[in-house]
């Protein structure tokens, strides 16, 4: 493996050792903008899943991010689709996937599950959710904005009891259908990578497993980030009991995550099948900043201390401190996600799959697969999401006051 | 008699004849559809595609590396310079286990400059070091359980009756997850036509009742090709079969290739 053989410089240009002619472009196949399309999604599941917490399980506590989660599972997934698109060969055939899918694919179910959970899950259950609201805010607000609300309501305006307590109980049936829809939804992200069987770093049961529970970590994580930059926006304190609820569940989920994935390495460790040297070189060389250093240690360690600790000493640490703690924590956590994504899907790529060569990738800056075009995308959710927060979480406007548990004492 | 003209015997048979009426259209729409995606794919009109069963052999004890196939498929099949390859040759260079060291041979080196192409320089190590040297020319596996084919999410690449894995270049969305699951490395994507791309057999040829490019012009008769359904007389494909013990790539994968070789070592993947 260490010899470097690939003696024609034009074709070969970055490999070491062997690779077949086909796999020795200049870039990887899928690049950033597919490490950000399992990324972004996966945000949206665990968004959503952090607001399941409140209506299906009823944790009061974490109440005042209930509606903040659920806008932002929407705004990224608005967004999830388009660095898929933008990387297609031929992206005015992306319709193809609906119109004529080949349903052994995984990769060709994604536009069914995503409008499924776009319009059956998300969309309907905001509605019931916000239909009251709309229904008043209607009434109160002049101008365009009175005009947006009112088209919202979809002219259902009925403010009667009992089409209130239909709205709450449908609402909690769709989120307790848009459980395990989230978790299909991403689920069949990590099936998409874990069933090529020819990529020893791909080909694992475990990959759709691991993608939930890092993509639940992360949506949690990212639910601490943008509930504390609002309250620090609109300059209002932070609910410690909310905050310190929602520290525990990323703990919790960080706690699981972390021991499968650990499982996942001790397997590939101790079977050491068929390309593992390979693998190792990858993890000791290629990949040792965002695996090492990004995935294992800022994404996953010092979090689980950090979260941890406060676990055991809450009452003693004082408040500031608990919530920078936890801030730093949500953040580390984001970009120990969006590290394990990139090395999952580039890492996938940086071998030869004749196991006889790794390769060297620098991202560039500019191009459609550069980190300009990443941070475009990943900042377009939080612009999508800014306008929505500004329209349905206003705090010029009074919310009517239900919660989301009153379906649950209503209807169980 | 009487019950041939039942009222539920007659209805029957207006359902019947308005469902043949209906279907038939639909049936020779399907089989147009079907003939175009061939045509599409290079292959000759009026082919039938049921009547034959293609097969690849290699015997990498004959092929002498000298890169004539490559290039003649590169020039046949119009594809591009550079990193793209339908078919290609691997040198393996095995040298001699170092003194002392335990081993029977040292580390496999590797290569395939422009895949062989234009031949090959000579090893990086001197002869006398060299335990064993050979050439194994690679192409698509015609994988009777083709992962490309399994993964496509259009529908786009098909494995056709008669043993060919095909695309249709005017159905690939160019996502790429057809090339991220060969485990041959087989596939890539037109930098200019933004599809897949692979082996087709020289469908256009085969059609046509010619060889493909490279088993035309390998002077050494290192590529077998033939029709299993239709035999020549003293069939070359039976006789490789009959003479060798065969091996394919990467069995373990399940993907059962019909692109069989002899003389094969274990340092081939």
């Amino acid at each position: 493996m260490n010899e470097v053989t690939n003696l024609v410089f034009e074709v070969l240009p970055k490999f070491e050792g062997y690779a077949y002619p086909n796999e020795a472009g200049p870039h990887p196949l899928w690049g950033f903008l597919i490490v950000l399309y399992p990324y972004i999604t996966g945000l949206v599941a665990g968004a959503f899943i952090m607001a399941s917490l409140v209506r299906v399980f009823n944790v009061k506590a974490l109440e005042p991010t209930y509606r903040l989660a659920m806008l932002t599972a929407l705004s990224f997934l608005v967004c999830a689709p388009l660095p898929l698109l933008f990387h297609l060969g031929h992206p005015e055939r992306c319709y193809e996937i609906m119109m004529t899918p080949h349903f052994t694919s995984p990769m060709a179910m994604f536009g069914f599950v995503y409008a499924w959970y776009l319009m059956a899950v998300l969309l309907l259950e905001l509605w019931f959710d916000y239909r009251q609201d709309l229904v008043e805010w209607s009434h109160t607000t002049p101008g365009f904005k009175g005009i947006i609300y009112r088209l919202f309501t979809l002219g259902v305006t009925d403010e009667s009891a009992e089409a209130l307590k239909l709205d709450m109980k449908l609402g909690w049936i769709i989120s307790i259908i848009g459980i395990p829809s989230a978790f299909l939804l991403h689920g069949y992200v990590g099936f998409i990578f874990g069933s090529v069987k020819a990529n020893p770093w791909w080909g694992n049961v475990l990959m759709p497993i691991i993608f939930i529970l890092s993509a639940v970590v992360s949506g949690i994580a990212l639910c601490v980030f943008n509930y504390m930059v609002l309250t620090w926006i609109r300059r209002h304190t932070v609910d410690m009991r909310c905050l310190d609820t929602m520290a525990m569940f990323l703990f919790y989920a960080l706690v699981v995550d972390a021991a499968v994935e650990g499982l996942d390495w001790i397997h590939r460790v101790y079977a050491a099948e068929e390309g593992f040297s390979v693998l190792r070189t990858m993890i000791r060389e290629k990949l040792f900043y965002t695996l090492n250093l990004g995935q294992a240690t800022v994404g996953t360690l010092v979090p689980l201390l950090l979260l941890g600790s406060l676990q055991l000493l809450r009452r003693r640490v004082p408040e500031l401190v608990r919530r920078r703690m936890i801030f730093s924590c949500g953040v580390m956590i984001l970009l120990g996600v969006l590290a394990m994504r990139w090395n999952v899907v580039i890492g996938g790529q940086l071998f030869s799959k004749s196991l006889r060569g790794v390769m060297g990738y620098k991202i560039q800056f500019a191009g459609v697969e550069g980190w300009l075009m990443g941070l475009v995308l990943l900042v377009l959710p939080f612009i999508i999401l800014s306008v929505l927060v500004k329209l349905f979480l206003s705090e010029r406007l009074p919310s009517s006051g239900h919660t989301p548990q009153d379906a649950v004492a209503a209807d169980v | 008699m009487k019950q041939q003209f039942s009222r539920r015997s007659v209805l029957a048979r207006i359902g019947a004849a308005m469902a043949g009426l209906l279907a038939a259209p639909a049936a020779r729409a399907a089989k147009t559809a079907v003939q175009k995606v061939f045509v599409s794919s290079g292959a000759a009109k009026g082919y039938d595609v049921m009547k034959h069963k293609w097969l690849m052999c290699v015997d990498a004890n004959k092929c002498i590396g000298c890169g004539l196939c490559a290039e003649a498929c590169k020039k046949e099949n119009n594809v591009p310079e550079g990193p793209y390859f339908r078919t290609w040759i691997e040198r393996y260079v095995i040298p001699k286990p170092k003194p002392g060291s335990g081993e029977t041979r040292g580390e496999p080196i590797v290569d395939s400059p422009n895949g062989g192409m234009h031949g090959f320089p000579p090893a990086a190590i001197p002869p006398s070091e060299i335990e064993h040297s050979f050439f194994v020319p690679k192409l698509c596996n015609l994988c009777e359980h083709s992962p490309c084919t399994q993964v496509c999410p259009v529908g786009a690449t098909f494995d056709a009756p008669d043993g060919a894995v095909l695309i249709d270049p005017k159905y690939c969305i160019g996502c790429g997850f057809c090339i991220q699951a060969c485990p041959y490395g087989c596939r890539f994507l037109n930098p200019f036509t933004k599809t897949a791309e692979k082996c087709t057999l020289c469908y256009h040829r085969i059609t046509r009742g010619l060889k493909p490019a490279c088993v035309e012009i390998c002077p050494t008769q290192a590529r077998i090709f033939g029709d299993l359904n239709n035999p020549v007389p003293d069939d070359p494909l039976q006789k490789f079969c009959d003479q060798n013990l065969v091996q394919v790539l990467k069995p373990h994968l399940g993907t059962e290739p019909r692109v069989l070789y002899a003389g094969l070592d274990k340092e081939v993947r």
